[in-house]
């Protein structure tokens, strides 16, 4: 792979990451705040998955970059500045009751299932490898946020509106999935990466639809007005500033 | 009480002389008891105290750790803490499991925790104050709490047995990921160096009043050692504990908070000096440095899940019956 493309994988790549990390961090969260036991469990095996997907996609990054896989990614998550990061605001957002952080999720799973099946067939080997080995476990995520969203649209008057309020709230913020990630143009038309407003149309349909199954109107809302990557919400620093904070005590320490 | 013949305490219990004998037989045959078996209501009332209090000590045990996961210095931490804190709440659910077989619910068990009724472990009422407290909570907390533990699997009661053999495994690895950081960090820059000393300051005591009360004064020790399910006493277990650690800590260089700490040349035992059994009561009781914040946090998270649960019982029904 010529030099310029490896370098706009490699930023790709790492909006992908940011995306898993960020929402990886609010799923954690939860963490022994869950409604019942086994949701601790859940979301804090969400949360290591995201994580570790995280973990994988800086890695190939940091090599395409020619940086060493085993600090580059540590250099990326505890040093970067707010505004360096490039995932969409979606996953930024603070984790709100159960409805939100369950639809949330399956929004993201929803989506995410159609990109990794996309980038298992990339024509780049290491990234469809990764995509093809991630995609197992985010099977397994949309298999249960997508249990939540009918237990909870149709379960009692408050679950409904709650459901309803969190969707109302989301929308706009999920119509962000359709953008396009860094380089994805250029790495599209290589046949590396799949194109976001495409997979986009798929996922529309099929949410909508079973969000409507699950008792829940979904209006036609505008999007943000501004999706792009680099733009983020007053939640983003916040959220930065708790992450980075050991790390940054001792910036030379090994942790 | 619990030195004499079973025919006086089948009369103080009120039991059968005959079942009690043949109860008492098998445990000494070294068999295990199982849920359908007889067993005498003390022994299946001091199991569901002692297996529920240890699951509510694996839930509260979440909270102090789990408020460091999004703090993580490093990817590869985080995992680690997010993956133990899973565990801990894998453990809860073992345990309330291994309670149920005895004919507790879980709402009871959660009722009394939260209602203050029932017990958790005291240390988790210790704030964490900074990130070196959790590799302190992974080598002494989860160190202490393995040596209970791995007494606890060949208790006499079956589930809790296996359920500790299962918990041990993981425990293992829990404490040695808290002993690679304390050491690893004790070789480590100075703000790493001086986090590190001022964890195990803090943590040391603490961890050492987890075995419970002196012998002579832990009122529960003679009925649970005479059927079994513990085999050693509080103070056996704190001094194994002493004695491993005390050499390991200070080949990290870090000095423990306890001037009459020595080597007893004639026993080759470490002798500390005098616990503060006050203090332990005092956060016994309630009135630990966090008690009521991790109470506040488990009943707010009880309170705001209430319609999670209640839509999901709704909808189980709805769909039970289409």
């Amino acid at each position: 792979m010529e030099r310029a493309r490896q370098y706009a994988l490699s930023g790709y790549l790492i909006a992908l990451a940011d995306d898993e990390l960020i929402l990886g961090h609010r799923d954690s969260e939860w963490t022994g705040h869950a409604p019942i036991l086994e949701e601790d469990i859940a979301f804090a095996n969400l949360a290591l998955d995201e994580i570790g997907h995280a973990k994988l996609w800086y890695e190939l990054g940091a090599d395409l970059l020619g940086q060493d896989k085993t600090t580059y990614p540590d250099r990326l998550v505890y040093f970067r500045e707010p505004a360096q990061f490039r995932n969409m605001q979606l996953v930024e957002l603070p984790k709100g009751d159960w409805a939100f952080s369950t639809l949330r999720q399956y929004l993201f799973d929803a989506f995410e299932a159609l990109r990794l099946e996309a980038l298992s067939q990339s024509s780049y080997t290491p990234l469809a490898e990764i995509a093809a080995r991630i995609r197992t476990e985010e099977l397994y995520h949309l298999r249960h946020s997508q249990a939540w969203v009918p237990r909870l649209g149709l379960g009692t008057e408050e679950s409904h509106a709650r459901m309803q309020a969190a969707l109302d709230a989301l929308w706009p913020y999920a119509q962000g999935l359709a953008a396009p990630l860094p380089g994805e143009q250029d790495l599209h038309a290589a046949g590396i990466v799949p194109s976001s407003a495409a997979l986009f149309e798929r996922w529309s349909g099929e949410v909508s639809q079973f969000l409507v199954e699950a008792g829940l109107q979904v209006e036609l809302r505008s999007p943000l007005a501004d999706m792009h990557r680099s733009s983020h919400s007053e939640h983003l620093p916040a959220l930065i500033h708790d992450l980075q904070s050991v790390a940054r005590l001792d910036p030379e320490a090994i942790w | 009480m619990y030195g004499a013949d079973v025919e006086q305490i089948a009369i103080q219990l009120n039991e059968d002389p005959q079942k009690l004998a043949d109860f008492e037989a098998r445990i000494a045959r070294g068999e295990k008891i199982e849920p359908g078996d007889w067993m005498p209501a003390e022994y299946r009332r001091q199991l569901i105290r002692m297996i529920s209090q240890h699951a509510h000590s694996e839930v509260v045990g979440m909270l102090p750790e789990g408020a460091w996961i999004t703090k993580a210095p490093s990817l590869r931490r985080k995992l680690i803490l997010l993956a133990k804190v899973q565990d801990e709440a894998g453990h809860g659910q073992y345990l309330y499991h291994a309670a149920e077989t005895l004919g507790a619910t879980r709402e009871e068990m959660l009722d009394a925790l939260l209602e203050g009724k029932a017990k958790y472990s005291s240390i988790f009422n210790y704030h964490t104050t900074t990130w070196a407290d959790n590799g302190a909570i992974g080598w002494l907390v989860d160190g202490a709490a393995i040596l209970n533990q791995t007494m606890l699997a060949r208790c006499s009661y079956g589930p809790y047995s296996r359920a500790m053999v299962r918990i041990c495994m993981e425990e293992n690895f829990h404490r040695k990921q808290g002993q690679e950081m304390i050491i690893l960090y004790s070789q480590g820059t100075p703000t790493q160096r001086a986090m590190v000393q001022d964890a195990i300051t803090r943590w040391w005591w603490p961890t050492l009043m987890m075995f419970g009360p002196h012998d002579a004064d832990s009122p529960n020790s003679g009925v649970l050692i005479r059927w079994g399910i513990k085999t050693r006493t509080n103070d056996e277990l704190r001094q194994d504990f002493i004695n491993q650690l005390v050499p390991d800590l200070q080949a990290c260089g870090i000095v423990l908070p306890d001037p009459d700490l020595h080597y007893d040349e004639a026993t080759g035992n470490w002798r500390t000096g005098a616990i503060d059994w006050d203090e332990f009561w005092a956060v016994l009781k309630g009135n630990g440095p966090a008690n009521a914040e991790r109470m506040a946090a488990r009943r707010q998270a009880h309170a705001d899940g209430y319609w999670v649960r209640e839509a999901a019982a709704a909808y189980a029904v709805k769909n039970q019956n289409q």
